[in-house]
């Protein structure tokens, strides 16, 4: 899953083989109370040297960083057991774990490791997890994250998303020397790679369903025009360029089709199904009013989206077969817009407008449509629900810059991801 | 990577630290607002990064293939309408802009005119991107309704992609909320 992304040059756009560019600083604003406390013992090996890779520090920024755990402060480690026959339970007790984590980093020949690491029930302890990986030098990170993943699955019962990886888009500079680039990085906002970059305006970057193709929208010449981009090889093709408006690309659930906003010659905004293959096109909505940022639902039936049809913007839903109507979803104040749907399909998000300041709030599906605002900001645009449904990644704003946060789908969490360099905006959660 | 995180992180903190003291803390610097005449964005043949000063009245050159500006610089000169929050129509303010501009069209046949919508930063990207496509049609229409042909012209539409000032205030919203019009080759 190693993302070597390659490089060519192509009409003044630049993608770029694996460059690391910036990182991110995350500030937890808010956690929850009733986090569950574990040690996360570092790994290192018996020999340890400087440079080694601190496997049990990624997996304790990951499990903190989801709100549900409260790491311990090594600084409060008496010893560092390497496996279960190590751990003297009662300290740990004392000390306030609920579980302790160990491990051991072995490594073999030049470039691999062993890892090795065992999941205890320090109330009980009762061992729940016993494990093995192997893994080259660079990828000991993308290890770390499967730990975490194991770790969080195994205790909360919930698939653990901290392998996966978030596309963004990073602004730097002001009219007219902006570039704008498209940044695809780890959940936790390390290891980013610059997917695109332009001095022309990038858009709404949408994960293909198996998460090897990345479709956004490029000003280049000054025109919207959707491309379709495989991260693997940089391989990118233009599949909408249309006269007007090209915004908004959504794939359907079988990676086939995007959903997309076109405009008609006078303007008028409307959601049309296309397949980029044939080129055959359909429109889903016809209405005077702006209607655009399509989302499908899992059975790729249905069509959620935005329209001012009704005066301010609203989120409705229409079935992609002729004749179907589109059902209003949103009735509480003037401004609900960017439906993204949960991966389980119980919650919807979306922005909402409250007093003025606008927020990402959650309607629950299953039960009886109740609205939750989760967010607290002015300008909390953007969001994107995890492949497990369990955070929510949005853009807002902060002392005078765009910044990328996470909530929790309950609220209960929020944090701040601020970029090193200029604005990020537009944040994508990549599928598992 | 631990160390190289520890040190973005004393980085964040003093950036924190600067923000309590200076309430500015932004690293780019921020673009002035355009001043009429100068540094117009989008003012010329439509190429990032055009940044010549123009001084009002002289437009040589920057008005398309062989056309000089059609009688006097003022309105003509003038190439963005500014709209109020969430609407789309046309001030009466700028009624000489259009008027100078269709003439200008109406004159020189072999001339095009691109419109682009813009709209401040509030609210989501994707439906601003329709807002902004709003406020290039209401030119587009008010400049058939003088006489233009539709053939030269077009819309784009930024939405808040492409802010001319920078600032989570009015006085820069008020600034970006505009229909640029750029003549092109």
């Amino acid at each position: 899953m190693n993302k070597a992304l390659c490089s060519v040059a192509v009409l003044g756009l630049s993608l770029f083989c694996s460059r690391s560019w910036g990182e991110f600083v995350v500030e937890v604003t808010r956690g929850q109370d009733d986090a569950i406390p574990i040690a996360i013992v570092p790994f290192s090996p018996p020999d340890t040297d400087a440079g080694s890779f601190d496997v049990a520090r990624v997996v304790a920024d990951d499990l903190a960083r989801s709100g549900r755990f409260k790491a311990m402060d090594r600084k409060d480690m008496i010893e560092q057991p390497h496996n279960g026959a190590g751990i003297g339970f009662d300290d740990w007790r004392r000390l306030g774990n609920d579980y302790i984590l160990v491990g051991l980093m072995v490594p073999q020949g030049q470039d691999r490791y062993n890892i090795s690491f065992e999941l205890f029930n320090v109330l009980n302890r009762q061992r729940l997890l016993s494990y093995q990986i192997s893994a080259n030098r660079t990828g000991l990170r993308l290890a770390s994250h499967q730990i975490a993943d194991m770790v969080f699955d195994k205790i909360l019962g919930i698939r653990g998303a901290f392998a996966t990886r978030i596309a963004y888009i990073s602004v730097v500079g002001s009219l007219p020397n902006r570039t704008y680039r498209l940044i695809v990085a780890d959940a936790d906002g390390e290891n980013p790679h610059i997917v695109i970059q332009s001095n022309e305006p990038l858009m709404s970057p949408a994960w293909s369903p198996d998460g090897q193709t990345l479709a956004y929208v490029s000003f280049e010449d000054r025109l919207p025009s959707i491309y379709v981009q495989v991260l693997k090889t940089g391989e990118r093709r233009r599949v909408s360029a249309r006269a007007g408006v090209n915004q908004a690309p959504a794939w359907s659930p079988d990676g086939r089709k995007l959903a997309l906003t076109l405009s008609t010659r006078d303007g008028n905004l409307d959601v049309y199904v296309l397949d980029p293959a044939t080129q055959a096109l359909t429109r889903i909505t016809d209405d005077p009013g702006i209607d655009t940022e399509p989302q499908w639902s899992k059975d790729g039936q249905n069509l959620y989206f935005t329209s001012d049809r009704a005066g301010g913007p609203q989120i409705y839903r229409i079935g992609i077969q002729p004749g179907d109507h589109p059902r209003r979803l949103t009735f509480q104040g003037n401004y609900n817009a960017r439906p993204r749907l949960s991966p389980d399909e119980s919650q919807l998000a979306f922005v909402t407008q409250e007093d003025g300041a606008y927020r990402i709030a959650v309607m629950d599906l299953k039960g009886r449509g109740e609205v939750q605002v989760l967010t607290k900001g002015r300008f909390d645009v953007s969001p994107s629900f995890a492949p497990n449904g369990a955070m929510i990644i949005y853009a807002s704003r902060d002392r005078g810059r765009g910044v990328l946060a996470l909530v929790s789908a309950d609220g209960r969490v929020q944090e701040r991801l601020v970029a090193s360099e200029g604005e990020v905006q537009e944040p994508a959660w990549s599928p598992f | 990577m631990g160390r190289s995180m520890t040190k973005m992180l004393s980085i964040g903190c003093l950036c924190a630290a600067a923000a309590l003291l200076a309430g500015c803390p932004k690293k780019a610097t921020t673009v002035e607002p355009p001043s009429a005449g100068t540094q117009i964005p989008g003012f010329g043949a439509g190429g990032a990064g055009s940044a010549g000063t123009t001084a009002l009245g002289s437009n040589t050159g920057t008005m398309g293939a062989g056309s000089q500006g059609a009688g006097a610089g003022g309105a003509l000169a003038r190439n963005v309408i500014y709209f109020d929050f969430d609407k789309s129509d046309i001030k009466p303010e700028y009624a000489d802009v259009i008027s100078a501009h269709a003439r200008n069209l109406t004159t020189h046949p072999n001339l095009k005119l691109k419109l682009e919508g813009n709209t401040d930063q509030r609210g989501t990207r994707e439906y601003n991107i329709g807002l902004g496509e709003r406020r290039a049609q209401a030119v587009r229409r008010a400049l058939m309704l003088q006489g233009v042909a539709e053939s030269q012209l077009t819309t784009v539409s930024f939405g808040a992609e492409r802010p001319a000032v920078e600032g989570d205030d009015e006085a820069a919203w008020a600034k970006n909320r505009r229909a640029d019009m750029v003549y092109t080759p």
